[in-house]
């Protein structure tokens, strides 16, 4: 079991939690004005790192609302948890 | 090397069998090699096995950096089928099967492909509706079909639950009877010991470390086992195939997640078929030593660690009690997760890469073994020719970007959902 510290609602078991994907892709500012390209990366390219991923969770079961979660893909550990609004990868590179 | 017969297997007995050659040979790696295919699993030694027998490429090393068939290829369920829908898949997956047919002679290795039939259970009557249209699609395309009523299952497989009282009534299966289950581990060594034969060198503990780039050409590979030099390269990794795009600073439309499968206890035998469930995702064979071999969904977070975890079980073993209670007091002996390439469209990659002389076979998803015959085949087309081979000409690497994917699910760009 993944355990994953909801920002409203603490320390809970990933099962109350709904996988919702990478949190490092930003759609475009300007829809109309974003080329093929910039749709491509947006909708279909993935980092796809073994290692540290920054990722949104939603607590489903829990407050409903999404969680940021940095998380290691090889040894599933949680390394920082937070609301969408903050910028773990940032912070944990920071700190280490 | 000798052949394997029933001359061979008289000869050997009478020796004690101490007398067996090696299946294939251990070769330090070369300097240069023409191609060079990284993974040894069924994927990139049936790749090799083709680009030297079709092609007539015969300076080819196939690099692993564990075992050779360590990964997905030992990590599967094992099901060999064709019941897609899409032209891109259905055509090119039945090329697979028809290989599939052939196989053990072609090798001249037993792969005991056994062609036991795979049901689809269908669940309710929209399922009913959607399969009696991919039954109907797949013989169009001149794919065996079949559409059972909830009677003709019952008399199929009688441990269903067929009570009233049932979660999940059977209405029905769309049976494929050409489908079924093969040897796995058999199909990794069949085909290193068919490429070993033609001249390939397989070369096992030697991981791809990075590569040495000159324009937009890979021109040396760097190994655990040194450096060696390369006319074309082809990525065989299914789960790993983004961290190795990642030495080339290349991103993929790819996330790599854990599927777990599970083996119980051995019984006598009991399901002889492969049968999946309409309701929930499970699907479940018999394996010949008797153990009931079944999986369902992934893990459905990205994941690198061949393991995953137990909520998942939980929710396996839920959906094959649903369908089979029978199963309730049966022990599960092992399980164990691979790592899948999960792609955004539900479809493999195999073609052409942004990168002039390397060559991209991933995407797979769950379901890559059945392909592995098929996909050596075309792989070893594209690589040998430049340019991909009619059947996988839909699967290339750039539909993503000009809106062409293919969705089998219709399942949107969303990885896990496929």
């Amino acid at each position: 079991m993944i355990r994953i510290k909801c920002p409203y609602c603490g320390l809970r078991d990933h099962s109350e939690f709904n996988y919702i994907g990478d949190a490092t892709k930003l759609r475009p500012v300007n829809p109309e004005l974003a080329n093929d390209d910039e749709w491509f990366d947006y909708i279909y390219v993935r980092d796809n790192p073994r290692g540290v991923h920054q990722e949104y969770w939603q607590h489903i079961t829990g407050c409903r609302s999404y969680v940021k979660v940095l998380r290691d893909t090889v040894t599933h550990e949680v390394l920082k948890t937070g609301l969408p609004s903050d910028s773990l990868l940032f912070s944990y590179e920071a700190e280490k | 090397m000798s052949k394997y017969s029933v001359l061979s297997l008289i000869k050997n007995a009478f020796n004690d069998n101490k007398n067996w050659e090696r299946a294939w040979r251990d070769p330090e790696p070369k300097k240069n090699y023409d191609v060079i295919i990284i993974g040894a699993g069924g994927h990139g030694l049936a790749s090799a096995f083709y680009l030297a027998k079709n092609h007539g490429i015969k300076n080819i090393a196939v690099l692993e950096k564990g075992y050779l068939g360590g990964g997905n290829t030992g990590r599967n369920t094992t099901i060999v089928r064709s019941n897609y829908m899409l032209d891109e898949n259905a055509l090119f997956y039945e090329k697979s099967l028809k290989l599939w047919e052939q196989l053990s002679h072609e090798l001249n290795f037993n792969v005991m492909f056994s062609q036991r039939g795979v049901l689809n259970l269908a669940n309710s009557d929209s399922q009913m509706d959607a399969i009696t249209r991919r039954g109907n699609t797949m013989r169009l395309n001149g794919i065996d079909a079949e559409l059972l009523d909830r009677r003709q299952v019952e008399k199929m497989i009688p441990y269903l639950d067929f009570s009233d009282t049932a979660r999940f009534q059977i209405k029905g299966g769309l049976l494929q009877r050409r489908g079924g289950t093969a040897r796995h581990d058999a199909v990794a060594w069949g085909f290193a010991r068919g490429a070993d034969q033609l001249g390939v060198d397989i070369i096992q503990n030697c991981e791809v470390t990075g590569f040495k780039t000159k324009g937009n050409n890979i021109e040396i590979v760097e190994t655990s086992r040194g450096p060696i030099g390369c006319g074309k390269v082809g990525f065989a990794v299914a789960g790993n195939t983004g961290h190795l795009a990642s030495k080339l600073g290349m991103k993929l439309p790819i996330e790599s997640h854990v599927l777990q499968a599970f083996v119980s206890e051995p019984l006598k035998p009991i399901i002889d078929h492969v049968v999946t469930f309409g309701a929930g995702h499970f699907y479940i064979s018999q394996s010949d030593k008797g153990g009931l071999v079944f999986g369902g969904d992934i893990d459905m977070y990205n994941s690198y660690a061949q393991k995953g975890n137990l909520p998942l079980i939980e929710d396996v073993v839920t959906a094959g009690l649903a369908m089979i209670p029978g199963l309730s007091r049966l022990r599960i002996v092992r399980h164990w997760g691979g790592i899948m390439d999960m792609s955004m469209d539900g479809s493999p990659i195999i073609g052409k890469s942004p990168i002039d002389n390397l060559y991209l076979n991933c995407g797979w998803c769950y379901g890559g073994f059945k392909a592995t015959p098929g996909s050596g085949w075309v792989f070893a087309h594209t690589i040998a020719n430049d340019a991909p081979h009619e059947l996988n000409a839909g699967l290339n690497f750039d539909r993503f970007r000009v809106g062409r994917s293919v969705d089998e699910n219709g399942g949107g760009p969303v990885p896990n959902r496929h």
